[in-house]
């Protein structure tokens, strides 16, 4: 049900579906993760049924997300390219953070923070998969070497990802009218104008 | 549960210390090398007391059988040909785990109390608590733990501790027929081992020795060698085994910077949203939008 007709379409409904397939995926991942990381989260196996099943599920849980991931990368790869704007963006984020955006120049779909995130978000997720799959013990084995760097660059890979989607949470719980996005697809013009407004210009046409 | 004469010096994935009001005496075994016949009285003595049973196999041409360390083969016997001193010579090692003072296997495992180190020097798994990741394999530096296909537990030479506990030499000492195993306090090994190395070097080994890694902090198994300057010699025995940097610094440091670090960006992002509050769309802008309706 659209209440506002002329709200903009941020997200189809397929692109939703597969942000919450890997959004899902990441946080029973990054509790059953942190888990196997730090005695600290261990009770977190309870979550999962005990830490073995905790162990079983989290490479099967991680082979779907990367699935899910793959796709999504593909779909939103052409949106994320830098641009000059972009990089002027980024080197004036911190007149943004401070939650002033008056010089801030005029952004597309994606600002350059949301596009940076994207590329770090793709180089953990590679980091995470292929590392994931050396430590797989239950159905590979490989050279104990290479196992132990896996481990190390999958627990570094791991706690990036986490913070990078902190930031990525905050950032629409920050950035008020976005997270309805996420839910149903669409933003208020007035939104778009504010915080994207090269992509309001193409989506209205003013 | 820990046998109550067995006190727990570490835990594994355990941040607190361990009781430790009392101070049981550093066990060890020592394998002497050079009195090794190759009988595998050892191998039978383990299988029978800890009732395990490996899967018949088939010979590979060798004198090794298994061909190597399983869940129920918790030693086994490696047999190297090779020529010293333009002689051939037949070294036999007894392989098994080496119960590391630092053991990496404990370092690097993820479930609390799966893996124990006595106070006497054993490092035992408890398959209760373990969770089958295999990360003791990735920790080892020795490559002795083994997973399970059946059940997915890691096992592995036990040193006996059920026996110990009660002041019996494990069952591979028992059984030796020559005496190639010894057991006994930790110093009163070394004197023995150090009595042998000087008979061997008498004999022309000038270079025996004993092999007690300190890498890792010295072991509770030790092993007398006629070559103790090239451990490789006895089936790859590594020369100077250690944690992995890698390991050390995956279960280390990387543990209280990432979990600093996380929630470091965690509580920022709070104390963002509490002092700068929320970025919301202008009232400017959505005047202007209604204006532009209102055209």
């Amino acid at each position: 049900m659209i209440r506002d007709p002329k709200d903009l379409q941020r997200y189809t409904a397929s692109e939703r579906a597969n942000h919450w397939l890997v959004g899902i995926c990441f946080i029973l991942l990054a509790l059953s993760g942190l888990a196997f990381f730090h005695p600290a989260f261990y009770p977190l196996v309870q979550l999962f049924g005990g830490g073995t099943w905790a162990r079983v599920l989290h490479p099967f849980i991680g082979v779907l997300m990367a699935a899910a991931f793959v796709v999504m990368f593909f779909r939103f790869r052409a949106l994320n390219v830098m641009t000059d704007a972009d990089r002027e963006w980024l080197s004036r984020v911190r007149e943004m953070v401070d939650g002033n955006d008056h010089n801030m120049p005029e952004q597309g779909k994606y600002n350059g923070g949301q596009k940076m995130l994207f590329w770090l978000l793709a180089l953990c997720m590679l980091v995470l998969m292929v590392s994931g799959l050396f430590m797989w013990r239950a159905q590979f084995s490989f050279p104990v070497d290479l196992v132990r760097l896996a481990s190390l660059a999958h627990a570094v890979a791991g706690v990036v990802i986490i913070a990078l989607i902190i930031v990525h949470i905050y950032a629409a719980i920050w950035t008020k009218g976005t997270v309805r996005a996420m839910w149903y697809g669409t933003v208020t013009r007035a939104w778009a104008k504010q915080h994207h407004r090269a992509w309001y210009r193409q989506m209205t046409g003013k | 549960m820990a046998l109550q004469s067995l006190d727990i010096k570490q835990r594994s994935a355990t941040t607190t210390p361990s009781p430790q009001a009392r101070q049981t005496v550093e066990i060890a075994k020592l394998i002497d090398v050079s009195a090794c016949i190759g009988c595998k009285a050892c191998q039978v003595a383990c299988m029978e007391w800890n009732d395990v049973r490996d899967e018949v196999g088939s010979c590979a041409g060798v004198y090794d059988n298994p061909m190597d360390l399983t869940e129920n083969s918790w030693t086994v016997m490696r047999y190297s040909e090779v020529e010293q001193n333009g002689k051939l010579e037949w070294l036999i090692r007894k392989d098994g785990c080496m119960h590391c003072t630092d053991p990496g296997c404990l370092k690097a495992c993820p479930a609390p109390g799966a893996i124990i180190q006595y106070s006497n020097g054993i490092v035992d798994f408890h398959q209760e608590n373990c969770i089958g990741c295999g990360y003791c394999v990735t920790g080892c530096p020795f490559n002795v733990p083994r997973i399970s296909k059946k059940d997915n537990k890691a096992y592995k030479c036990t040193l006996c501790s059920d026996r110990v506990a009660v002041n019996q030499a494990p069952a591979c000492a028992k059984a030796c027929p020559t005496g190639a195993i010894q057991f006994g306090s930790k110093e009163d090994m070394k004197d023995y081992a150090a009595t042998r190395v000087a008979d061997l070097k008498e004999r022309g080994y000038d270079k025996a020795g004993l092999y007690d890694p300190q890498g890792v902090g010295g072991t509770h198994v030790m092993y007398v060698l006629h070559h103790a300057d090239k451990p490789a010699l006895y089936s790859n025995l590594p020369e100077n085994p250690g944690v992995s940097p890698m390991v050390s610094l995956w279960k280390g440091a990387a543990k209280p910077i990432a979990a600093a670090a996380l929630g470091l960006v965690a509580l920022s992002s709070l104390f963002h949203y509490v002092m700068k509050g929320p970025n919301e769309v202008s009232k400017e802008i959505e005047k202007e939008v209604e204006k532009e309706d209102a055209q």
